[in-house]
């Protein structure tokens, strides 16, 4: 039995099938079920959960095809909040989204399906003595996977008391017990390798504290423009097309999280396939180690059934909260947040509720909350320092950002990534509007970058957003009056935004050179830009004409130097800064000579 | 098999193509039914709703001529059911599995339910295959890959049809000659002339020996509308992963079936979202689109080229919206370049093909085809953006490499996008080539020095 958040219940509860539809249905009742309840329903268990209780029925949505369903068939009540199973086995895994693993299912989702059990056994070395006090979430033991990070065996957090036993280091199961806890209310806990947590309650923590530190994605336009902190909350939006997958995907691959949680809610099966196929071939270029060794995989595909696709942002949640607290900074990819609102407002329609904006149901925003609070910065039980940041995509219906999930999901989120259409068009990716977005991690950033060696970081980015903010203006001046009448000061801004877009800006996530990028790179990037910004604008300044920098020969191979200057020769763009000054020295000298 | 149930004269009311009943009898949700009337026609139908006094049922025919007493319902016991075998191959049936051809029934050698199951996603393998399809916006821009969805937004009045049925034509593999592709063809609620003008190019080619034709015309039930895909799906499905054939399932139009849908969900009473399609519309597309694909288990596949025709040519509006989120990209189609008589005229810049990473480049097409597509695609959107400053200002308002971005467009246009004939994935790219050596080398940042070196400047110092 899972040995927490079992509600002492000698019956179990059960109940008739009266009424389907979809994926929803009531059953007549006069036995207690509670809200939250798991329930297993007709001939083939599929699994459900109470969401309705009324005097004589109760209202489950049923997280399996229901097909074959009839009124009559028995619904029975387990007595346990609808809970998953967290343990070392998880990662490298993918699992549907109640956490069971799609690896062991047939070629079509069968019904009624059970996790099966795991044989697999780890390698465990205990941290603790019988007789010893333990508090909750204290360290029994660790296991040490070869070569992979250790993972903590910790008490429950519900958990406290005297240890009667321990088993020695050994090879065990997920299910065999490993200790053995006398609580303060003198019940015996039985504690193994594996436990279960309801998929709603978000595991408890000392206390929280501010985020901090960068979650680094490799991505120039998110480290050094909108950054991300550790235990912070972004999102993502944009319309079909504009590179949301592609992008959490990138993410997922390149960031320096310890732990990656990626939900597919909602999305393409090939998609999976490509993630499934993809990462285990790559490896994770802070570590060395293989990418699917911090990777799980929660994989809701958009024909699966729709109320596994409303648990399934739950499901990804606990299990990083279960890592989270094991001191680790976990990312968690969700993509997309949309699909999984749509789950909700599916659920909704079919029980009659009142609609709201766009038939949404009215608690949308209270559950868009409920699912970014869970965000965080924390101190766990045990007193490590851990962090969960959440990671959202979006899909707003004709890619209209006033829609209520993009709206709601902006009150809660502390970086925005909007994406752009226009730019998605032109293959520019990642296509992020550095106009419509924004991020209010700077200044817990700032620190950061200074230990970095780069204490301008705050300035220089400002200065890159006013340079591509006053471009989109120029550029609509330029409509009217085009583009050669304008002074030759506002011809620079064109050309110097041109440059950070296409240089900086622009990062292709298939590009061998370019698809992960180093804090350093970004810096030494970031530098010869601003270099760049003020060299010409000294010289136009000094009366050089813009044309004459345009057609300088090192302009191409600073426009191409995210392609070109590679992660391990940084020392290139000290060569190219100092050809930059040569040519534009020409260029200057040039002018000068004719005057004189 | 269990023996038939009976339930007569427990029709309470009819409304639509919807029959409600009392509930006399234990069945389940999903299941077929069989109504009859008194004169002895039968109609098909399916359990839609239950529960502990009603059963409604939905009838797949017109329900004229029913009546509440002399209605006699028989249940089936099971879900919709197609009986496939090998030879579904060049037979042509409606919108509901029955034959239509005046041939002889299918002999059945598995009987398979028309909702199919989810694919699990790790049985999945990664579509890598290129098709070649002869249309070089497709090809070289979009490319599309063996077990990719892929739909063509049109508009009323555009050549979508003509397109499609190249596509069936020319659709191939590179290299080994490795078997046909086996067609699939599902015409949902279309007029009489375009299911028939497709039945006869498919004849003229030769080609219907190994095509399987689903005709559901516009003036079917549109509950027989919803089910057309699902039987032409369903055998797709067979052919693909029982027999391990390639296949190619082209599906026009889908608009008509979200039309159904949203008419078959008003009658049901169900609460509208947005311009009152049904909430679950999305889920609903996804159980049909996400059966193409391919499984690591065989070696088939299943390709899906889906046609619908944007509403006033609204890209934004549900249909189109929620088809682009569950399709690995889209191909659109522009009035404005038809009108330009380009053909085909496939709008480039909001057409994209997902999965075009995974089948194109070293080892699966040429090496190089990725940046040169890159490279068009940031050039033609250049001059596109030029193109608006250029209605304003005049060309001559232009610099001299903005000059040449125009120049490029058009050409872009007509000789790229426009073509008479099929050109292998080498002669478009060759095209392509062709028109960025007009560009200078400065502008060309998405193609690397090399790149430049062996396609760009050799040519042009000739």
């Amino acid at each position: 039995m899972p040995q927490c958040m079992t509600w002492m219940k000698l019956t179990m509860a059960d109940a008739r099938i009266s009424w389907i539809s979809g994926p929803v249905l009531r059953a007549a009742t006069d036995s207690g079920f509670r809200i939250s309840e798991s329930v297993l329903v007709g001939e083939n268990r599929l699994l459900g959960e109470v969401i309705r209780i009324d005097a004589s029925s109760i209202t489950v949505q049923v997280y399996e095809d229901t097909s074959g369903l009839k009124p009559g068939d028995p619904v029975a009540g387990t007595g346990n909040e609808l809970s998953v199973r967290l343990g070392p086995g998880l990662l490298g895994n993918i699992y549907d989204g109640l956490l069971r693993p799609l690896s062991t299912q047939d070629r079509h989702i069968r019904q009624g399906y059970e996790t099966p059990v795991s044989n697999k056994r780890f390698p465990f070395i205990p941290d603790v003595e019988p007789g010893q006090q333990v508090s909750a979430g204290h360290v029994i033991g660790h296991v040490d996977l070869k070569d992979a990070r250790s993972l903590l065996c910790q008490t429950p957090p519900d958990c406290q008391g005297q240890v009667i036993s321990v088993v020695e280091t050994g090879e065990y199961t997920e299910d065999e017990i490993i200790c053995e806890i006398a609580g303060d209310d003198d019940i015996t806990r039985n504690i193994s390798l594996g436990q279960q947590w309801p998929v709603r309650r978000p595991r408890p923590v000392r206390e929280r504290i501010p985020p901090e530190g960068p979650m680094l994605t490799g991505q120039r336009v998110l480290d050094s423009i909108f950054p991300l902190s550790c235990g912070g909350r972004a999102a993502m939006p944009g319309g079909f097309g504009t590179g949301k997958t592609v992008l959490q995907e990138t993410l997922a691959k390149w960031c320096d999280a310890d732990i990656i949680i990626y939900v597919g809610c909602g999305e393409r099966g090939n998609e999976m396939a490509g993630v499934l196929h993809e990462f285990p071939t790559l490896d994770d270029p802070l570590t060395g180690r293989p990418l699917m060794e911090r990777t799980v995989i929660i994989a809701n595909t958009s024909n699966m059934p729709v109320a596994a696709r409303e648990a399934s942002i739950y499901t990804a949640v606990t299990v990083g909260e279960y890592f989270r607290d094991q001191g680790m900074r976990v990312a968690l990819m969700a993509d997309s947040t949309s699909r999984w609102a749509e789950s909700l407002r599916e659920i909704s329609g079919r029980l009659g509720e009142l609609p709201s904006e766009a038939g949404y149901p009215a608690y949308i925003s209270s559950r868009l909350a409920d699912f970014y609070e869970r965000a965080a910065h924390v101190r766990t039980l045990d007193g490590r320092l851990g962090s969960l940041s959440i990671i959202g995509a979006v899909s707003p219906p004709s890619a209209d950002f006033s829609e209520p999930v993009t709206t709601h999901t902006k009150r809660y989120v502390r970086s925005f990534w909007a994406l752009d259409p226009e730019r998605a068009h032109a293959r520019f990716y990642p296509a992020i509007n550095p106009l419509i977005s924004y991020t209010q991690d700077i200044e817990i950033l700032q620190d950061y970058w200074k230990q970095q060696g780069h204490p301008q970081w705050a300035e220089q980015r400002r200065r890159f957003l006013t340079l591509l903010e006053e471009q989109a203006r120029l550029e609509r001046m330029a409509r009217i009056v085009g583009k050669d009448a304008l002074p030759p000061r506002q011809r620079h801004v064109l050309m110097c935004a041109e440059l950070i877009n296409d240089a900086f800006l622009r990062q292709s996530a298939y590009s061998e050179n370019d698809r992960f990028c180093s804090p350093e790179r970004q810096i030494a990037m970031m530098q010869i830009i601003t270099h760049f910004i003020e060299q010409t604008e000294a010289a136009i300044a000094a009366g050089v004409d813009v044309d004459r920098i345009t057609d300088m020969k090192v302009m191409r191979r600073l426009h191409r130097m995210n392609e070109g200057i590679s992660e391990n020769e940084l020392d290139r763009f000290q060569l190219l800064q100092n050809s930059l000054d040569a040519e534009l020295g020409l260029v200057t000298r040039g002018v000068d000579g004719s005057a004189g | 098999m269990r023996a038939d149930i009976y339930a007569s004269a427990t029709a309470t009311r009819i409304e639509g193509p919807l029959l409600f009943l009392k509930r006399t009898v234990n069945v389940g949700l999903n299941e077929a039914v069989a109504v009859d009337d008194n004169t002895g026609h039968t109609r098909l139908g399916r359990i839609t709703a239950l529960d502990n006094e009603h059963i409604t049922v939905e009838v797949l025919e017109s329900t004229a001529g029913l009546s509440l007493e002399e209605t006699t319902v028989r249940f089936l016991g099971k879900p919709l059911e197609f009986a496939v075998g090998p030879d579904v191959l060049g037979r042509v049936f409606d919108g509901v599995g029955r034959v239509i051809d005046g041939g002889p029934p299918v002999s059945a050698s598995q009987h398979l339910r028309i909702d199919g199951l989810s694919i699990n996603p790790a049985a999945r393998t990664m579509p890598t295959d290129f098709i070649e399809t002869g249309i070089t916006t497709i090809d070289l821009m979009n490319s599309l890959v063996r077990g990719q969805k892929l739909p063509i937004f049109s508009g009323a009045g555009l050549p979508h049809d003509e397109l499609a049925i190249q596509i069936a034509r020319q659709a191939r593999l590179r290299g080994d000659g490795e078997e046909e592709f086996v067609l699939v063809f599902a015409a949902i609620g279309v007029p009489f002339e375009s299911a028939e003008r497709f039945r006869r190019a498919m004849q003229d080619s030769g080609a219907l020996e190994h095509t399987v034709l689903f005709l559901n015309l516009a003036s079917d039930s549109s509950t027989q509308r919803l089910l057309c895909p699902r039987y032409a799906l369903t055998v797709a499905e067979y052919l693909a992963f029982t027999e391990g054939k390639h296949v190619l399932i082209i599906m026009t139009d889908m608009t008509n079936y979200c039309e159904a849908l949203r008419e078959v969900s008003a009658s049901h009473g169900e609460i509208p979202s947005r311009k009152g399609f049904p909430g679950f519309m999305y889920s609903d597309l996804a159980t049909l689109y996400e059966r193409a694909g391919s499984l690591s288990d065989t070696e088939g596949s299943l390709t899906q080229v889906p046609i619908l025709t944007m509403p006033s040519d609204d890209i934004t509006h549900p249909i189109p919206d929620l088809t682009g989120y569950i399709t690995e990209g889209q191909i659109v189609l522009d009035r404005e370049l038809d009108r330009a008589d380009i053909y085909p005229p496939i709008k480039v810049l909001p057409s994209l093909s997902r999965l075009m990473k995974d089948g194109t480049g070293a080892g699966y097409t040429h090496e190089d085809h990725p940046d040169l597509a890159n490279q068009l695609y940031a050039a033609y959107a250049q001059a596109r953006h030029l193109r608006v400053l250029a209605s304003v200002v005049g060309r001559e308002g232009l610099s001299k490499t903005d000059q040449t971005y125009l120049e490029f467009g058009d050409r872009f246009e007509q000789e790229l996008v426009q073509q008479s004939s099929a050109r292998t994935l080498e002669q478009s790219m060759e095209v392509g080539w062709q028109l960025l050596r007009e560009l200078p080398d400065s502008e060309l940042t998405r193609l690397s020095d090399a790149q430049i070196k062996q396609y760009i400047s050799v040519d042009r110092n000739k």
